[in-house]
């Protein structure tokens, strides 16, 4: 019976991440292939790779894109963190639950309608104090933050659900302020909730075609907008090319993430243990006194 | 004196620290709604912005609001809005459906397995989430389509004469849905099985219920916050999802995120467009509002674990 469980389990495992990377695999084996047509293999090739590099427009489109994403994402965090905080400690407040619906509800909003509701506002905005003037960079960074500071909130909130209240309340007692407390006590924990936070907002940003095409000015198409239009067309080698750029880049970045994480959680487990051993000297020192 | 008041109104410490991001949500999020709520009550005209002012000044004292119902009656009486309202919340029920059978077996195996794996498993699980979604659906393009890999591998192996058409089909919708939104369904689903007291198991088996009917009777029903977690979080976004049907289904699908497009990009028609987001909002507004309980719920009960 046991066993017969296992064997379910292990199957399950296996088919579910076949799903999941045999597309992501397809893609990555196709960028190399010398032929136009994506799905016949023609042989080795790098040629898609310097078709890529050579597309002015795909070039600056991501230009515009790794700008918005790295701008939008850092202001995400910021907002999102406050968002977290006031939801995760600061109690029941007035208009607390207002704003917890409008920090959730980003996450579930089909983008169509996110993206309609905020280009009315840009333009109604335009016409009453004449600010944002046109369409273009600054409405996709705005747009970007707003949806991705969802995302924000709900990881640090639960971050900050998980970890002891007490250790900000020792500071407290010990007489810092709450900002000196945020500072030296809270945000170090929390950080990298904040890493993952701010890595999740870049690449929602990067990926996001339908609310910038809605609030994109003519002259500024991001990547994902001109990746669409031309996948719409039918596929094309150099998009593989693309994407496999992009998925090295993560996973370079994820195993990074990965061995920072674990040696610094490694120092934290040395400093609680030292920190622990010091305390039973100090106690049997007590004792013997 | 201005200081004094000032200082007095100024928000201060914690009072600042909700505030900005109060006002900054309020602002762009909430009154874009009501923008919308107007537009889609305005009349439709060839001008920047292509639409009319609801008010009007109509002498120097009197100000006329002027509704405009039409576009709402538009979308009821004719038939295409309607088959996409329904289309939709058919194409997006199956695919959460679908996305639960294939995602609870994985969460339950990825939680039930030894705690070193577990999180290997579960960063094989987020790791796509942070690769484009827009490329991976674009994957299943070359994968589906009538010269693409299944149709020539079943060809090649002589199952099949004639490739089958996939592309610009149902099935193809189904498919880029449940390949995108899996992850969604996985780790609420994750979380929660994770969780569970395994000790509960342990006291049915000493009561010699079977592992079967102990994963019916205990396992299933305690997972059930976790499903309606990841059925949410799969359910309303997948209704007014654009990119899927556009890049993988037929060109005539009738998807309501895909009709709202059409009406503001090719037809510019700004005010049946937002009549078009007004509805559909109307309908997700339960299930977004049962979402939010269901998440602040869950974000406060993981305190002092």
């Amino acid at each position: 019976m046991k066993l017969g469980r296992t064997w379910f389990r292990t199957l399950s495992l296996i088919l579910g991440f076949a799903f999941l990377y045999i597309p992501i695999i397809s893609l990555i084996v196709f960028s190399f292939n010398e032929s136009r047509l994506v799905t016949v293999w023609g042989g080795f090739s790098t040629k898609w790779y310097a078709a890529l590099v050579r597309n002015q427009q795909i070039l600056d489109a991501a230009w515009l894109s790794l700008k918005v994403a790295a701008i939008s994402a850092t202001i995400a965090v910021a907002l999102g963190t406050l968002t977290g905080m006031a939801l995760a400690r600061f109690g029941p407040f007035r208009g607390r639950t207002m704003l917890s619906g409008m920090a959730t509800a980003p996450l579930v909003m089909p983008e169509v309608i996110t993206g309609l509701s905020l280009l009315l506002l840009f333009v109604t905005m335009e016409q009453l104090i004449g600010w944002p003037a046109g369409r273009g960079m600054t409405t996709i960074i705005i747009a970007h933050i707003t949806f991705a500071m969802a995302f924000v909130t709900v990881i640090v909130q639960s971050r900050l659900a998980q970890f002891d209240e007490s250790l900000e309340e020792a500071a407290q007692d010990l007489g810092a302020r709450p900002a000196k407390v945020f500072f030296l006590v809270t945000l170090p924990i929390i950080f990298p909730a904040l890493l993952s936070g701010w890595l999740l907002a870049f690449t929602l940003s990067l990926d996001d075609v339908v609310i910038a095409s809605f609030v994109a000015g003519p002259g500024s198409s991001t990547l994902p907008m001109v990746v669409f239009s031309k996948v719409r067309l039918g596929v094309s080698p150099d998009i593989n090319a693309l994407a496999t750029i992009m998925v090295a880049v993560v996973a370079v970045g994820v195993v990074v993430a990965g061995v920072l994480m674990s040696r610094q959680q490694k120092i934290r487990d040395r400093d609680a243990q030292m920190a622990l051993a010091a305390n039973q000297q100090m106690i049997e020192s007590l004792k013997k006194g | 004196m201005i200081r004094d008041v000032l200082k007095r109104c100024w928000p201060r410490g914690r009072a600042l620290v909700s505030a900005v991001p109060f006002l900054w949500l309020f602002l762009f999020f909430l009154v874009p709604f009501i923008i919308v709520l107007k537009i889609s009550f305005s009349d439709a005209q060839i001008a920047m912005p292509p639409y009319q002012p609801l008010l009007h000044w109509v002498s120097d004292k009197a100000l006329q609001v002027q509704l405009n119902f039409g576009n709402f009656a538009f979308l009821v009486e004719d038939n295409l809005y309607w088959k996409a309202y329904l289309n939709s919340i058919k194409i997006a029920g199956v695919s959460t459906l679908l996305c639960l059978l294939l995602g609870y077996p994985m969460a339950y195996a990825m939680a039930r397995s030894a705690a070193s794996t577990r999180n290997v498993l579960l960063l094989l699980v987020i790791l796509p989430f942070w690769t484009s979604f827009l490329l991976r659906v674009y994957a299943w393009i070359g994968i589906l389509k009538n010269n693409g890999l299944i149709n020539n591998a079943l060809m090649a192996l002589g199952i099949i004469d004639q490739p089958i058409q996939m592309l610009q089909t149902d099935f193809a919708v189904y498919i880029g849905i449940v390949y995108s939104y899996l992850p969604f369904m996985i780790l609420p689903l994750y979380a929660n099985l994770e969780k569970m007291d395994l000790t509960l198991l342990e006291a049915a088996d000493d009561l010699g219920c079977r592992p079967w009917e102990a994963f019916l009777k205990i396992t299933l029903p305690l997972s059930v916050p976790g499903m309606i977690a990841g059925c949410l979080l799969v359910f309303i976004p997948a209704v007014g999802e654009f990119v899927i049907p556009a890049l993988l289904g037929d060109p005539g699908i009738l998807m309501i995120g895909k009709v709202l497009w059409t009406e503001f990009f090719n037809n510019r028609d700004w005010p049946v467009a937002s009549a078009v987001a007004i509805a559909l909002l109307l309908f997700l507004v339960i299930p977004i509002m049962y979402f939010q309980r269901a998440q602040d719920a869950e974000a406060g009960k993981g305190a002092h674990r």
